[in-house]
């Protein structure tokens, strides 16, 4: 599923450069369409290198945009029977998410969602403090004014959705090269059609007839080559995981007002992270995977004051990974669970075009 | 080592699971933690990779980086959460409400 000496054919129909979810979930919807199409996806790194391996794997229809509920929506009916057409342990768990709202601003924007989910069919409910602290009897609920909680909504854990698609396309013939780099991408006719050439770092060369840049928040490189002027650009986001605990926390919670989510993950781990807008460091347009002495204080200080017990725990690990940010500063793929809705779309396109 | 023999401790990971994995064309440390799991726990790394690399060697995986370390992570030592937070109501100012990225409403 993904070799660095996979070999490539000298011409395909698409190249899909990047093997994170997101071009690997389309190359497996396009070979189920169409099998007759020579398709290879080129992987600079290892599989899951990218954000697709570096995200908490929070699965949710609770969007304020309509549009991101649907889309949602439709992709927790896909995953309900993923795990058997990827053959694959998703570690999916829906245990809900539970929305916490500590100022009359974050309260009125519940208020507000609420309505959006109900007007798709989202089955979100209003809670009030006590009610969230019955849910989850942990929590410190002193300072909530408003809660929702949607019990349709989840966690996986994220690799494996990344080694199902890879290897679903990979027995339907998608040749998977790793650890290669697209060094050269420019226009080039083949056959009579028009195309481009792709050059790579090992010095091999192919030509495609058309190429998918799927490699997300580091997809400014690609397009520069292209003279492709987009304005998305990389968000770093950094994560914690601690030591693991029996399960006790059944829903991932987001304190709105601070910006800290957290889990527990299949493995016991709490799974926490807070949104730094000043990210440290954060200034350059190309990905940065650091991390920071300020997120992991500020994380412990604001989990401590909802999650008292969290106290005592020890973070095992931190990381970072980028969101690929739009000028709206709306992720451009709001999450990891929002592939399998997106790359069906992705893929129709390709057929049609 | 026989194939029953964990090279991981902390997250159950054999010799057996390590195999499948390179079988599987996964033959960088970074790769192999990924699939398996191992380096993932508690001691993250300190105890497995050697066993590992060992056990690529024996497999007579190549490459530059095949078995170079996987990255390692903060903190470097235990700490607990309650000192971090206590460390940035000293340190910091009172943490700035931010929106999240799980809380972000468009």
């Amino acid at each position: 599923m993904g070799r660095r000496d996979a070999p490539l054919p000298e011409a395909v129909d698409l190249a899909i450069i990047g093997g994170g979810v997101m071009g690997l979930a389309t190359a497996y919807e396009l070979s189920k369409r169409a099998p007759e199409r020579r398709i290879c996806v080129i992987e600079g790194s290892y599989l899951v290198s990218g954000a697709s391996g570096r995200n908490g794997g929070g699965v949710r229809s609770q969007w304020g945009d309509a549009g991101n509920v649907a889309i949602m929506r439709e992709s927790l009916a896909i995953c309900r029977g993923l795990a058997q057409t990827l053959n694959i342990n998703l570690w999916f768990r829906r245990g809900g998410y539970l929305f916490l709202a500590r100022s009359d601003a974050s309260a009125a924007r519940l208020a507000r969602n609420i309505a959006v989910h109900r007007s798709v069919g989202a089955p979100t409910e209003q809670l009030t403090a006590r009610e969230a602290k019955e849910l989850v009897p942990e929590l410190d609920v002193s300072n909530v004014r408003a809660a929702t909680f949607n019990s349709e909504d989840g966690v996986v854990f994220p690799w494996p959705f990344v080694w199902g698609y890879a290897s679903e396309a990979s027995a339907r013939g998608v040749a998977i090269r790793t650890h290669t780099r697209v060094t050269g991408l420019g226009e080039a006719r083949h056959a009579g059609h028009d195309g481009y050439d792709l050059t790579l770092h090992t010095g091999e060369s192919l030509w495609a007839r058309r190429v998918l840049n799927a490699t997300g928040a580091w997809s400014p490189v690609l397009n520069e080559m292209l003279g492709i002027d987009l304005p998305n650009r990389p968000h770093r986001h950094e994560i914690i995981s601690t030591e693991p605990l029996k399960p006790f926390l059944d829903p991932l919670v987001v304190d709105l007002d601070s910006g800290l989510y957290f889990s527990q993950s299949t493995r016991g781990e709490i799974v926490t992270g807070v949104t730094m807008h000043d990210v440290p460091g954060g200034e350059d347009d190309r990905v940065n995977l650091g991390t920071s002495l300020e997120f992991l204080e500020r994380m412990a200080a604001n989990l401590t004051a909802v999650l008292p017990l969290a106290r005592a725990l020890h973070p095992v690990r931190q990381w970072s990974g980028p969101y690929d940010i739009s000028p709206t500063a709306t992720p451009s793929s709001v999450a990891l669970l929002d592939t399998p809705t997106s790359s069906r779309c992705v893929a129709s396109r390709v057929m049609d075009s | 080592m026989t194939t029953r023999t964990f090279i991981c401790r902390c997250e159950d990971v054999t010799v057996k699971d390590c195999d499948a994995a390179i079988e599987a064309g996964f033959e960088t440390i970074e790769e192999i933690k990924r699939f398996t799991g191992m380096g993932t726990g508690p001691c993250q790394g300190r105890e497995c990779m050697v066993p590992l690399c060992t056990l690529l060697q024996e497999r007579g995986v190549e490459g530059s980086d095949a078995l170079a370390p996987f990255t390692a992570r903060p903190p470097a030592a235990q700490i607990s959460l309650g000192a971090l937070a206590d460390g940035a109501r000293e340190s910091t100012a009172i943490p700035t409400p931010t929106s999240s990225p799980e809380g972000e409403d468009s």
